[in-house]
């Protein structure tokens, strides 16, 4: 077995990728003054998605735990922040406050039953869950109002006292302002015994079982913890869109953000985010194209065949989760 | 008990109907994944293929429909055929790589059904000699679903006769526990990975052509396919035809008895059933079939 320990993700930057983080993180915070008004939102919405990925990351690449049901958290996040906004308060911190624990507290309760399974019956189980709420959008009209979605949503106020952020610019400052600290903080969880004991878990679980790991607790653990992370990317949804329907609790969301880690290399915090750009790039800007207009799910899906034959270790070159190349026994 | 089952007759013989067409769907994912390893994630996408078969060649009469019933098993062993030759190359990569790569033609294949046939839900008529209803035991009911019940209660006892009751299942099933004692019998082992993959892909297709009148093609058909099938395929347990048939029976009614009495909370229903046969039975309904 390869040594998994050091071709792990997350791991806390070490010093000669200290330097290219700064960088990117300027570039980030450059981009609005370069940028049009229409790339700066296409960059908001990167952000969004590629926290999304991040959260599948978490589970798939760190925890070997292959998820197919990460909108289902991010579409309660969003309806959650959505209900929040008009109902309750326009101040953003408190809106993701209460989308993330919404989101953590659902992800804990349906997470109970998928973290029994491991493998495909884990990503069958998620897919259902998945499903599960996005029909649970259309269908509980009293509180999503359906498929018309919930629309006068108001601007998000950063923080108490502050104008309300109308313009796309100003909505990407503080897209960025929750995401490059989440970004960090996830880059140090990596270093953390936590990580450490999901990455046991992902290569050999039965082992971490035997060395006396709960393993069920740290899978729940860190399900709801990705739960309540997609949560707050669907409420940063809401503040950038003003707008949620079922379709943002859907199967595509899903199975885009799986896609996103698989492309980027499964395990890699640096690909996740870089998988969620091209993803979101090829859906927004190539399906948008005229000479292919509305051609977009054709050139996302030829994107996932030819990722997945000329790609086989991701962007990143990380190795797949060994839970998954492993022949199933009975 | 049984004034609440004469208001509820018809959803009940309903969740039959849908319970049989869930069960001709799920068996091939099942029998694919559970016997031959593979997971197809574009199982959908072949009822939903299916389905456009009968809505193109549906012209009122019965020949019309055997023509697409032809058609569609036509066209399911061909996708089965081809499912199986780009998924060979990931077989030793696993199963999220096969997951992507199913995922990815999904989308591929829905979008060119989308751009050849529209973006609406297609209402697709069961043949003229079929339609109206007849009397059920006090209550009128739509003779092609009867029809439909009983040509999918066929297609299940065949499935069930075939892979557990005859040698060409055994074959099948031998070829699951020990690969290499059936290659040295002298048995063609990429045959058996093809006939059962376009087995299992030419009932999906069938189950679109005849399930046409009931779940009408149109775009996200595919996924709500994929999804009840999975649901089926893990409460009645992987790779097994009588637990297939188990979870389609127990999702079709939970299904049609769940949007007809309690229409806001029919998902929390589909979720709650699944979790409460996982918690029970972890297995599933029927244990899997026996694996190396």
């Amino acid at each position: 077995m390869s040594p998994s320990a050091t071709a792990g993700p997350a791991t806390a930057l070490p010093a000669t990728r200290r330097l290219p983080a700064a960088l990117v993180a300027l570039a980030l915070a450059l981009a609005p003054f370069v940028l049009g008004p229409y790339a700066v939102g296409t960059l908001s919405r990167i952000l969004v998605f590629a926290l999304l990925a991040l959260s599948v990351n978490l589970l798939t690449g760190l925890t070997g735990l292959p998820t197919l049901g990460q909108s289902a958290y991010f579409g309660v996040g969003a309806y959650t922040a959505a209900i929040v906004a008009t109902r309750i308060t326009d101040i953003g911190p408190l809106q993701l406050l209460v989308a993330a624990g919404v989101s953590a507290l659902v992800a804990a309760g349906t997470g109970w039953l998928a973290v029994r399974a491991r493998g495909v019956v884990f990503l069958m189980l998620t897919l259902a869950i998945g499903e599960i709420v996005y029909s649970a959008a259309v269908n509980w009209k009293s509180v999503t109002n359906g498929t018309d979605g919930m629309s006068g949503i108001p601007p998000v106020v950063p923080l108490p006292g502050m104008p309300a952020l109308e313009l796309d610019g100003l909505v990407y400052f503080y897209v960025l302002a929750v995401f490059l600290p989440l970004f960090a903080a996830l880059s140090r969880l990596g270093s953390t015994s936590f990580a450490l004991a999901l990455r046991g878990i992902r290569d050999n679980e039965p082992r971490m079982r035997a060395i006396g790991y709960p393993t069920q607790r740290y899978a729940l653990a860190v399900y709801s913890g990705a739960g309540a992370l997609a949560g707050v990317a669907g409420a940063l949804w809401v503040s950038v869109q003003r707008f949620v329907s079922p379709g943002d609790a859907g199967f595509e969301i899903a199975a885009l953000a799986l896609l996103a880690v698989v492309i980027g290399g499964s395990g890699s915090m640096w690909g996740a985010c870089a998988g969620a750009a091209l993803v979101w790039l090829t859906r927004d800007y190539l399906g948008n194209l005229e000479a292919i207009a509305g051609r977009g799910p054709l050139l996302l899906g030829l994107l996932f065949v030819i990722a997945v034959y000329a790609l086989p270790r991701g962007l990143a070159g990380v190795r797949i989760p060994h839970r998954l190349t492993r022949k199933r026994t009975a | 008990m049984s004034r609440w089952l004469d208001g509820n007759f018809v959803s009940v013989v309903d969740g039959v109907a849908f319970g049989l067409l869930l069960f001709t769907i799920a068996v091939g994912l099942s029998l694919v994944f559970g016997m031959m390893d593979v997971l197809n994630l574009a199982h959908g996408t072949l009822y939903l293929a299916g389905a456009y078969v009968a809505y193109a060649l549906s012209d009122g009469t019965v020949t019309g429909l055997l023509l697409a019933l032809l058609a569609g098993v036509l066209v399911g062993t061909a996708g089965g055929a081809a499912l199986t030759f780009l998924t060979q190359p990931l077989a030793h990569r696993g199963h999220l790589d096969q997951a992507v790569l199913t995922l990815g033609i999904t989308f591929i294949v829905a979008d060119l059904l989308a751009a050849a046939f529209g973006g609406d839900v297609l209402p697709t008529d069961p043949p003229t000699a079929l339609r109206g209803t007849v009397g059920l035991l006090g209550h009128s009911y739509p003779v092609y679903r009867l029809v439909f019940i009983a040509v999918a209660a066929g297609l299940a006892l065949l499935v069930y006769l075939v892979f557990e009751r005859s040698s060409l299942g055994a074959l099948v099933r031998a070829t699951v526990a020990d690969r290499d004692m059936v290659r040295a019998l002298g048995v063609d082992i990429r045959k058996v990975l093809y006939g059962v993959f376009a087995a299992g892909a030419a009932l999906a297709t069938a189950g679109g052509v005849l399930g046409a009148p009931i779940l009408g093609p149109g775009p996200g058909v595919d996924e709500t396919v994929l999804v009840l099938s999975l649901v089926v395929v893990v409460v009645g347990g992987l790779g097994s035809v009588r637990g297939a048939l188990a979870g389609a029976l127990l999702i079709g009614q939970v299904q049609t008895l769940g949007v007809a009495l309690l229409p806001e909370y029919a998902p929390f229903l589909l979720f709650g059933t699944m979790l409460l046969v996982l918690v029970v039975r972890p297995q599933g309904l029927v244990a899997p079939a026996v694996r190396a």
